[in-house]
Protein backbone atom coordinates (compact mmCIF):
# COMPACT_ATOMS: atom_id res chain seq x y z
CA UNK A 1 0.00 0.00 0.00
CA UNK A 2 1.35 3.55 -0.96
CA UNK A 3 2.03 5.80 2.32
CA UNK A 4 -0.52 8.66 2.24
CA UNK A 5 1.77 12.09 1.47
CA UNK A 6 1.59 15.11 3.67
CA UNK A 7 1.83 18.49 2.57
CA UNK A 8 2.33 21.65 4.49
CA UNK A 9 -0.67 23.82 3.62
CA UNK A 10 -0.61 26.76 6.55
CA UNK A 11 2.35 28.62 8.65
CA UNK A 12 2.60 31.03 11.73
CA UNK A 13 5.55 32.39 13.10
CA UNK A 14 6.05 34.73 16.20
CA UNK A 15 9.91 35.35 16.17
CA UNK A 16 12.71 37.92 17.55
CA UNK A 17 12.96 39.05 13.67
CA UNK A 18 9.55 38.92 12.64
CA UNK A 19 5.54 38.96 14.36
CA UNK A 20 4.27 37.13 11.37
CA UNK A 21 5.84 34.93 8.12
CA UNK A 22 6.15 37.93 5.86
CA UNK A 23 7.99 40.16 8.49
CA UNK A 24 10.07 36.64 9.74
CA UNK A 25 10.72 35.52 5.51
CA UNK A 26 11.84 39.35 5.13
CA UNK A 27 14.04 39.46 8.29
CA UNK A 28 15.43 35.79 7.39
CA UNK A 29 16.76 36.71 3.51
CA UNK A 30 17.87 40.23 4.69
CA UNK A 31 20.40 38.98 7.58
CA UNK A 32 17.98 41.05 10.44
CA UNK A 33 19.26 40.38 13.75
CA UNK A 34 16.91 39.22 16.47
CA UNK A 35 19.74 40.33 19.86
CA UNK A 36 19.42 42.93 22.17
CA UNK A 37 19.57 43.86 25.53
CA UNK A 38 17.26 41.78 28.07
CA UNK A 39 14.41 43.86 28.77
CA UNK A 40 12.05 41.32 30.74
CA UNK A 41 14.12 41.62 34.25
CA UNK A 42 16.61 43.42 35.53
CA UNK A 43 19.95 41.37 34.40
CA UNK A 44 22.14 42.91 37.00
CA UNK A 45 24.00 40.18 39.03
CA UNK A 46 23.51 37.55 35.42
CA UNK A 47 26.42 36.87 33.66
CA UNK A 48 24.52 37.10 30.13
CA UNK A 49 22.66 40.18 29.67
CA UNK A 50 21.46 40.06 26.13
CA UNK A 51 19.00 37.62 24.01
CA UNK A 52 16.71 37.56 20.90
CA UNK A 53 13.54 38.80 22.42
CA UNK A 54 10.55 39.15 20.33
CA UNK A 55 9.47 42.63 19.87
CA UNK A 56 5.86 44.69 19.78
CA UNK A 57 3.67 41.45 20.40
CA UNK A 58 0.21 41.89 21.16
CA UNK A 59 -1.34 38.98 22.66
CA UNK A 60 -5.03 40.96 22.99
CA UNK A 61 -5.31 40.52 19.06
CA UNK A 62 -5.20 36.50 18.99
CA UNK A 63 -6.56 36.10 22.44
CA UNK A 64 -9.57 36.95 24.65
CA UNK A 65 -7.96 39.34 27.84
CA UNK A 66 -9.64 36.92 30.31
CA UNK A 67 -8.41 34.01 28.69
CA UNK A 68 -4.82 35.53 28.30
CA UNK A 69 -4.41 36.03 31.91
CA UNK A 70 -4.88 32.37 32.31
CA UNK A 71 -1.83 31.24 30.45
CA UNK A 72 1.40 31.61 29.68
CA UNK A 73 3.21 33.65 27.26
CA UNK A 74 4.28 30.57 26.05
CA UNK A 75 0.80 29.89 25.36
CA UNK A 76 0.23 33.13 23.65
CA UNK A 77 2.83 32.92 21.00
CA UNK A 78 1.32 29.63 20.48
CA UNK A 79 -2.20 30.30 19.90
CA UNK A 80 -0.77 33.40 18.02
CA UNK A 81 1.04 30.69 15.65
CA UNK A 82 -2.08 28.77 15.70
CA UNK A 83 -4.33 31.97 14.43
CA UNK A 84 -2.05 32.82 11.78
CA UNK A 85 -1.22 29.35 10.40
CA UNK A 86 -5.26 28.60 10.63
CA UNK A 87 -5.73 31.61 8.15
CA UNK A 88 -2.92 30.88 6.02
CA UNK A 89 -3.98 27.67 5.32
CA UNK A 90 -7.32 28.78 4.30
CA UNK A 91 -9.14 25.81 6.20
CA UNK A 92 -13.14 26.04 6.78
CA UNK A 93 -13.11 24.32 10.14
CA UNK A 94 -16.87 23.95 9.43
CA UNK A 95 -16.24 22.27 6.54
CA UNK A 96 -14.27 19.19 7.55
CA UNK A 97 -14.03 16.40 10.33
CA UNK A 98 -12.71 18.33 13.20
CA UNK A 99 -12.55 14.21 15.12
CA UNK A 100 -9.61 14.02 11.54
CA UNK A 101 -7.92 17.07 12.69
CA UNK A 102 -5.91 17.16 15.86
CA UNK A 103 -3.02 18.72 17.63
CA UNK A 104 0.61 17.71 18.76
CA UNK A 105 2.60 20.74 19.75
CA UNK A 106 5.30 21.35 22.47
CA UNK A 107 7.29 23.39 24.29
CA UNK A 108 10.75 22.18 26.14
CA UNK A 109 10.28 24.11 29.21
CA UNK A 110 6.73 25.37 29.56
CA UNK A 111 5.64 28.13 31.64
CA UNK A 112 8.49 28.34 33.66
CA UNK A 113 7.97 31.97 34.18
CA UNK A 114 4.69 31.24 35.62
CA UNK A 115 6.50 28.51 37.95
CA UNK A 116 8.84 31.34 39.09
CA UNK A 117 6.09 34.25 39.90
CA UNK A 118 3.42 31.07 41.52
CA UNK A 119 6.77 29.86 43.63
CA UNK A 120 7.53 33.58 44.49
CA UNK A 121 3.54 34.02 45.98
CA UNK A 122 4.26 30.50 48.01
CA UNK A 123 7.31 31.89 49.48
CA UNK A 124 5.87 35.44 50.60
CA UNK A 125 2.41 33.62 52.21
CA UNK A 126 2.66 29.92 51.55
CA UNK A 127 0.76 27.36 49.93
CA UNK A 128 -2.75 28.69 50.13
CA UNK A 129 -1.29 31.76 47.65
CA UNK A 130 -0.51 29.43 44.85
CA UNK A 131 -3.05 30.16 42.15
CA UNK A 132 -5.54 27.71 40.84
CA UNK A 133 -4.43 28.43 37.36
CA UNK A 134 -0.80 27.28 38.30
CA UNK A 135 -0.70 24.14 37.02
CA UNK A 136 -2.96 24.22 34.27
CA UNK A 137 -0.65 27.34 33.29
CA UNK A 138 2.36 25.73 33.81
CA UNK A 139 2.75 22.13 32.39
CA UNK A 140 4.20 21.74 28.74
CA UNK A 141 1.45 20.63 26.90
CA UNK A 142 -1.42 22.97 27.95
CA UNK A 143 -0.78 24.75 24.63
CA UNK A 144 -1.57 21.90 22.35
CA UNK A 145 -4.83 21.49 24.70
CA UNK A 146 -5.63 25.57 24.07
CA UNK A 147 -5.47 25.29 20.60
CA UNK A 148 -7.77 22.17 20.51
CA UNK A 149 -10.60 24.07 22.65
CA UNK A 150 -9.90 27.29 20.94
CA UNK A 151 -10.35 25.47 17.55
CA UNK A 152 -12.82 22.06 18.37
CA UNK A 153 -9.68 20.06 16.99
CA UNK A 154 -11.06 16.42 18.27
CA UNK A 155 -8.54 14.41 16.59
CA UNK A 156 -5.00 13.29 18.32
CA UNK A 157 -3.70 15.63 20.93
CA UNK A 158 -0.53 16.03 23.07
CA UNK A 159 2.51 17.53 23.29
CA UNK A 160 5.94 16.54 22.35
CA UNK A 161 8.86 17.28 24.91
CA UNK A 162 12.60 16.68 24.08
CA UNK A 163 14.13 20.09 24.65
CA UNK A 164 15.33 21.80 21.75
CA UNK A 165 14.02 18.85 19.26
CA UNK A 166 10.80 19.33 20.93
CA UNK A 167 8.88 20.96 17.97
CA UNK A 168 10.99 18.55 15.75
CA UNK A 169 9.48 15.26 17.23
CA UNK A 170 6.20 17.07 17.38
CA UNK A 171 5.80 17.43 13.72
CA UNK A 172 7.25 14.23 13.16
CA UNK A 173 4.51 12.72 14.80
CA UNK A 174 1.95 14.86 13.29
CA UNK A 175 3.73 13.81 9.60
CA UNK A 176 3.19 10.05 11.26
CA UNK A 177 -0.22 10.57 12.31
CA UNK A 178 -1.20 11.72 8.97
CA UNK A 179 0.78 9.31 6.97
CA UNK A 180 -1.56 6.32 9.26
CA UNK A 181 -4.58 7.61 8.78
CA UNK A 182 -5.11 8.02 12.57
CA UNK A 183 -5.91 12.37 11.44
CA UNK A 184 -6.39 14.22 8.13
CA UNK A 185 -4.66 17.77 9.40
CA UNK A 186 -2.58 18.12 12.17
CA UNK A 187 -1.42 21.70 13.73
CA UNK A 188 1.48 21.13 14.90
CA UNK A 189 5.30 22.76 15.92
CA UNK A 190 6.30 24.68 19.40
CA UNK A 191 6.56 27.33 21.59
CA UNK A 192 8.78 28.83 24.46
CA UNK A 193 8.99 31.77 26.67
CA UNK A 194 11.98 30.91 28.76
CA UNK A 195 14.03 34.63 28.70
CA UNK A 196 12.88 34.46 32.83
CA UNK A 197 15.84 34.83 35.40
CA UNK A 198 15.48 31.08 36.26
CA UNK A 199 16.22 30.34 32.94
CA UNK A 200 18.79 32.27 31.89
CA UNK A 201 20.78 31.46 35.29
CA UNK A 202 20.65 27.57 34.67
CA UNK A 203 21.89 27.88 31.21
CA UNK A 204 24.20 30.40 32.31
CA UNK A 205 25.25 27.59 34.98
CA UNK A 206 25.23 24.91 32.88
CA UNK A 207 28.02 27.59 30.41
CA UNK A 208 25.88 27.16 27.44
CA UNK A 209 24.93 30.99 26.63
CA UNK A 210 27.24 33.28 25.03
CA UNK A 211 28.55 35.79 27.26
CA UNK A 212 29.29 39.04 24.52
CA UNK A 213 27.28 41.38 26.21
CA UNK A 214 29.56 44.05 24.97
CA UNK A 215 29.12 42.17 21.43
CA UNK A 216 25.92 41.27 21.61
CA UNK A 217 25.13 41.93 18.13
CA UNK A 218 27.97 39.34 17.15
CA UNK A 219 27.38 36.71 19.59
CA UNK A 220 25.03 34.19 17.68
CA UNK A 221 27.60 33.36 15.26
CA UNK A 222 27.65 29.30 14.29
CA UNK A 223 29.97 27.56 12.94
CA UNK A 224 32.57 30.41 13.09
CA UNK A 225 35.90 30.04 15.06
CA UNK A 226 34.97 32.82 18.11
CA UNK A 227 31.59 31.09 18.89
CA UNK A 228 31.13 30.93 22.20
CA UNK A 229 27.54 30.00 23.10
CA UNK A 230 24.14 30.40 22.18
CA UNK A 231 22.00 33.35 22.41
CA UNK A 232 18.18 32.40 23.51
CA UNK A 233 15.47 33.14 21.55
CA UNK A 234 11.67 33.20 22.14
CA UNK A 235 8.77 32.71 20.07
CA UNK A 236 6.36 30.10 18.80
CA UNK A 237 6.26 28.18 15.02
CA UNK A 238 2.93 26.39 13.18
CA UNK A 239 2.70 24.10 10.20
CA UNK A 240 -0.80 23.00 9.93
CA UNK A 241 0.03 19.07 8.15
CA UNK A 242 -2.61 18.02 5.43
CA UNK A 243 -3.26 14.77 3.52
CA UNK A 244 -2.13 15.45 0.30
CA UNK A 245 -5.63 14.62 -1.37
CA UNK A 246 -7.56 16.43 1.24
CA UNK A 247 -5.25 19.22 0.34
CA UNK A 248 -5.79 19.00 -3.37
CA UNK A 249 -9.80 18.69 -2.86
CA UNK A 250 -9.57 21.52 -1.72
CA UNK A 251 -7.34 23.65 -3.21
CA UNK A 252 -5.02 24.44 -0.86
CA UNK A 253 -1.80 26.13 -1.32
CA UNK A 254 1.02 24.15 -0.62
CA UNK A 255 4.29 24.93 0.92
CA UNK A 256 6.27 21.89 0.37
CA UNK A 257 5.93 18.00 1.32
CA UNK A 258 7.20 16.14 4.31
CA UNK A 259 9.02 13.09 2.88
CA UNK A 260 10.89 11.77 6.34
CA UNK A 261 12.05 12.01 9.06
CA UNK A 262 14.56 10.56 11.33
CA UNK A 263 14.32 10.28 14.98
CA UNK A 264 17.46 8.25 17.18
CA UNK A 265 18.99 9.10 20.46
CA UNK A 266 22.65 9.17 21.18
CA UNK A 267 22.20 7.33 24.86
CA UNK A 268 25.87 8.86 25.62
CA UNK A 269 25.67 12.26 27.79
CA UNK A 270 22.85 14.62 29.30
CA UNK A 271 23.90 17.62 27.58
CA UNK A 272 26.92 16.96 25.09
CA UNK A 273 27.01 15.03 21.95
CA UNK A 274 29.11 12.15 21.23
CA UNK A 275 32.27 12.29 18.71
CA UNK A 276 31.52 12.64 15.30
CA UNK A 277 27.57 13.53 15.88
CA UNK A 278 27.29 9.61 15.61
CA UNK A 279 23.76 10.20 17.12
CA UNK A 280 22.83 13.17 14.11
CA UNK A 281 24.30 10.77 11.51
CA UNK A 282 22.04 8.10 12.07
CA UNK A 283 19.05 10.94 12.46
CA UNK A 284 19.76 12.43 8.89
CA UNK A 285 20.37 8.91 7.30
CA UNK A 286 17.10 7.55 9.23
CA UNK A 287 15.07 10.75 7.70
CA UNK A 288 16.54 9.52 3.59
CA UNK A 289 16.35 6.36 3.97
CA UNK A 290 12.15 6.77 5.09
CA UNK A 291 11.95 9.00 2.50
CA UNK A 292 13.82 6.55 -0.13
CA UNK A 293 16.07 8.73 -1.53
CA UNK A 294 19.63 9.27 -2.29
CA UNK A 295 21.99 11.36 -0.45
CA UNK A 296 22.77 13.62 -3.77
CA UNK A 297 19.12 14.78 -3.52
CA UNK A 298 19.72 17.12 -0.74
CA UNK A 299 20.16 20.84 -1.23
CA UNK A 300 19.73 22.42 1.40
CA UNK A 301 20.44 21.54 5.60
CA UNK A 302 19.06 24.15 8.37
CA UNK A 303 21.40 23.26 10.67
CA UNK A 304 20.86 22.73 14.37
CA UNK A 305 23.68 25.41 14.50
CA UNK A 306 23.81 26.68 17.97
CA UNK A 307 27.01 28.46 18.17
CA UNK A 308 28.37 26.35 20.53
CA UNK A 309 32.10 24.99 20.09
CA UNK A 310 30.65 21.23 20.34
CA UNK A 311 27.69 21.55 18.24
CA UNK A 312 28.36 23.11 15.28
CA UNK A 313 32.07 21.38 15.22
CA UNK A 314 29.82 17.49 15.59
CA UNK A 315 27.16 18.66 13.25
CA UNK A 316 29.52 19.37 10.72
CA UNK A 317 31.34 16.12 11.38
CA UNK A 318 27.65 14.40 10.76
CA UNK A 319 26.65 16.52 8.08
CA UNK A 320 30.08 15.06 6.19
CA UNK A 321 29.62 11.69 7.32
CA UNK A 322 26.42 11.47 5.55
CA UNK A 323 26.88 13.52 2.33
CA UNK A 324 30.58 12.25 1.63
CA UNK A 325 31.74 14.94 -1.49
CA UNK A 326 28.29 15.84 -1.96
CA UNK A 327 28.52 17.56 1.71
CA UNK A 328 30.46 20.22 -0.27
CA UNK A 329 27.60 20.74 -2.84
CA UNK A 330 24.77 21.48 -0.86
CA UNK A 331 24.16 24.80 1.19
CA UNK A 332 24.31 24.91 5.21
CA UNK A 333 22.90 27.61 7.12
CA UNK A 334 22.05 28.72 10.55
CA UNK A 335 19.15 30.63 10.76
CA UNK A 336 19.86 31.33 14.76
CA UNK A 337 22.54 33.62 13.44
CA UNK A 338 19.45 35.58 13.12
CA UNK A 339 16.35 34.79 15.29
CA UNK A 340 18.52 32.90 18.38
CA UNK A 341 18.06 29.87 19.84
CA UNK A 342 14.27 29.41 20.59
CA UNK A 343 14.35 26.14 22.51
CA UNK A 344 11.63 24.15 22.12
CA UNK A 345 10.58 26.19 19.17
CA UNK A 346 12.97 25.86 17.09
CA UNK A 347 12.28 23.26 15.21
CA UNK A 348 8.75 24.65 14.28
CA UNK A 349 10.32 27.93 12.83
CA UNK A 350 13.06 26.26 11.26
CA UNK A 351 10.63 24.23 9.77
CA UNK A 352 8.93 27.31 8.40
CA UNK A 353 12.35 28.85 7.47
CA UNK A 354 13.53 25.25 5.28
CA UNK A 355 9.19 25.75 3.82
CA UNK A 356 9.51 28.81 2.71
CA UNK A 357 13.46 28.52 1.55
CA UNK A 358 11.94 25.73 -0.90
CA UNK A 359 8.90 27.25 -1.89
CA UNK A 360 10.78 30.95 -3.10
CA UNK A 361 14.15 29.06 -4.12
CA UNK A 362 16.55 31.16 -1.68
CA UNK A 363 18.86 30.27 1.23
CA UNK A 364 18.97 32.40 4.57
CA UNK A 365 22.39 33.11 5.27
CA UNK A 366 24.14 32.41 8.60
CA UNK A 367 25.00 35.96 9.72
CA UNK A 368 28.23 36.87 11.67
CA UNK A 369 29.81 33.97 10.32
CA UNK A 370 33.42 35.67 9.71
CA UNK A 371 35.65 33.00 9.78
CA UNK A 372 34.48 29.30 10.29
CA UNK A 373 36.36 27.42 12.74
CA UNK A 374 38.85 25.15 12.61
CA UNK A 375 37.68 21.67 10.95
CA UNK A 376 34.34 23.76 9.63
CA UNK A 377 34.79 23.55 5.65
CA UNK A 378 31.34 23.21 4.54
CA UNK A 379 29.33 26.02 2.51
CA UNK A 380 28.16 28.01 5.24
CA UNK A 381 26.32 30.52 3.47
CA UNK A 382 27.46 33.04 5.39
CA UNK A 383 26.31 36.75 5.73
CA UNK A 384 23.83 36.79 2.72
CA UNK A 385 20.81 34.90 1.47
CA UNK A 386 21.60 32.52 -1.51
CA UNK A 387 19.44 31.92 -4.42
CA UNK A 388 19.35 28.40 -4.99
CA UNK A 389 17.03 25.98 -6.47
CA UNK A 390 15.96 23.60 -3.62
CA UNK A 391 14.53 20.39 -4.45
CA UNK A 392 15.06 18.13 -1.26
CA UNK A 393 15.92 20.35 2.66
CA UNK A 394 16.59 18.76 5.75
CA UNK A 395 15.90 20.74 9.22
CA UNK A 396 17.99 18.99 11.93
CA UNK A 397 17.73 19.81 15.77
CA UNK A 398 19.19 17.75 18.63
CA UNK A 399 18.24 18.63 22.30
CA UNK A 400 19.62 17.54 25.95
CA UNK A 401 19.03 14.58 26.61
CA UNK A 402 20.51 13.33 23.53
CA UNK A 403 17.38 13.50 21.13
CA UNK A 404 18.12 14.05 17.37
CA UNK A 405 15.32 15.39 15.09
CA UNK A 406 16.14 15.20 11.19
CA UNK A 407 13.04 16.19 8.86
CA UNK A 408 12.85 16.06 5.14
CA UNK A 409 11.45 18.21 3.40
CA UNK A 410 10.72 18.17 -0.62
CA UNK A 411 9.46 20.60 -3.15
CA UNK A 412 6.02 20.05 -3.96
CA UNK A 413 5.27 18.22 -7.17
CA UNK A 414 1.99 15.67 -7.75
CA UNK B 1 -13.61 49.69 53.83
CA UNK B 2 -16.36 50.07 51.03
CA UNK B 3 -16.89 46.27 51.03
CA UNK B 4 -19.06 46.41 47.87
CA UNK B 5 -16.99 48.65 45.85
CA UNK B 6 -13.82 46.42 46.94
CA UNK B 7 -15.78 43.31 46.16
CA UNK B 8 -16.97 44.58 42.44
CA UNK B 9 -12.91 45.29 41.53
CA UNK B 10 -12.16 42.16 42.82
CA UNK B 11 -15.00 40.33 40.72
CA UNK B 12 -13.87 42.52 37.92
CA UNK B 13 -10.26 41.83 37.84
CA UNK B 14 -10.66 38.04 38.30
CA UNK B 15 -13.76 37.06 35.94
CA UNK B 16 -13.45 39.98 33.39
CA UNK B 17 -16.86 41.11 33.40
CA UNK B 18 -18.19 44.05 33.05
CA UNK B 19 -19.23 46.50 35.80
CA UNK B 20 -23.17 46.56 34.92
CA UNK B 21 -22.94 43.02 34.94
CA UNK B 22 -22.32 42.76 38.69
CA UNK B 23 -25.17 42.79 40.55
CA UNK B 24 -26.93 41.28 43.21
CA UNK B 25 -28.25 38.34 42.21
CA UNK B 26 -25.96 37.77 39.78
CA UNK B 27 -24.87 33.93 40.36
CA UNK B 28 -20.84 33.62 39.75
CA UNK B 29 -21.31 30.54 37.32
CA UNK B 30 -24.85 30.77 35.90
CA UNK B 31 -24.21 34.69 34.81
CA UNK B 32 -20.45 35.58 35.04
CA UNK B 33 -18.63 32.90 33.42
CA UNK B 34 -17.13 31.15 36.17
CA UNK B 35 -15.98 27.57 36.58
CA UNK B 36 -14.66 26.07 39.52
CA UNK B 37 -10.94 27.48 38.86
CA UNK B 38 -11.83 30.47 38.59
CA UNK B 39 -14.07 30.82 41.89
CA UNK B 40 -10.96 29.56 44.00
CA UNK B 41 -9.25 32.15 42.39
CA UNK B 42 -12.20 34.41 43.42
CA UNK B 43 -12.11 33.47 46.86
CA UNK B 44 -8.57 33.94 47.35
CA UNK B 45 -8.78 37.41 46.10
CA UNK B 46 -11.12 37.92 48.50
CA UNK B 47 -9.12 36.39 51.36
CA UNK B 48 -6.11 38.60 50.32
CA UNK B 49 -8.05 41.97 50.28
CA UNK B 50 -9.46 41.37 53.53
CA UNK B 51 -6.83 39.90 55.11
CA UNK B 52 -9.11 36.92 56.11
CA UNK B 53 -9.41 33.35 55.93
CA UNK B 54 -12.46 31.50 54.14
CA UNK B 55 -12.83 28.17 55.15
CA UNK B 56 -13.73 25.84 52.30
CA UNK B 57 -17.22 24.92 54.02
CA UNK B 58 -18.29 28.57 53.94
CA UNK B 59 -16.61 29.02 50.11
CA UNK B 60 -19.10 26.43 49.08
CA UNK B 61 -22.22 28.49 49.83
CA UNK B 62 -21.06 31.94 48.44
CA UNK B 63 -22.79 31.74 44.67
CA UNK B 64 -24.08 34.91 43.87
CA UNK B 65 -22.36 38.52 44.32
CA UNK B 66 -24.99 39.13 47.18
CA UNK B 67 -23.67 35.91 48.78
CA UNK B 68 -20.08 37.31 49.01
CA UNK B 69 -21.08 40.49 50.18
CA UNK B 70 -23.41 39.77 52.87
CA UNK B 71 -20.42 37.24 54.11
CA UNK B 72 -17.39 38.85 53.97
CA UNK B 73 -19.68 41.88 55.68
CA UNK B 74 -20.68 39.59 58.46
CA UNK B 75 -16.95 38.03 58.73
CA UNK B 76 -15.50 41.22 58.99
CA UNK B 77 -18.48 42.81 61.70
CA UNK B 78 -20.13 44.96 59.24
Amino acid sequence: MNKRRVVITGIGVITPIGNNVQEFWEGLISGRNGAGPITKFDTTNFVTKFACEVKNFDASIYIDKKEMKRMDIYTHYALAAAAMALEDSQLDLSKINLELAGVVFGSGIGGIQTFEDQHTQFMQGGPKRISPFFVPMMIPDIAAGQISIKYGLKGPNYSTVSACATSSHAIADAFILIQRGSADIMFSGGSEYPITPMSVGGFNSARALSTWNDRMMEASRPFDKDRNGFVMGEGGGLVVLEELEHALNRGAKIYAEIVGVGLTGDAYHITAPPPGGEGAVRSMKEALRDAGVDPTVVDYINAHGTSTELNDLNETIAIKSVFGDHAYKLAVSSTKSMTGHLLGAAGAVEAVATALAIKNSIVPPTINLDEPGEGLDLNYTPKVAVKKEINYAISNTFGFGGHNASILFKKFEE
Amino acid sequence: MDVEAKVKEIIIDKLGVEESQIKPEASFTNDLGADSLDIVELVMGFESAFNISIPDEDAEKISTVGDAIKYLKEKLGQ
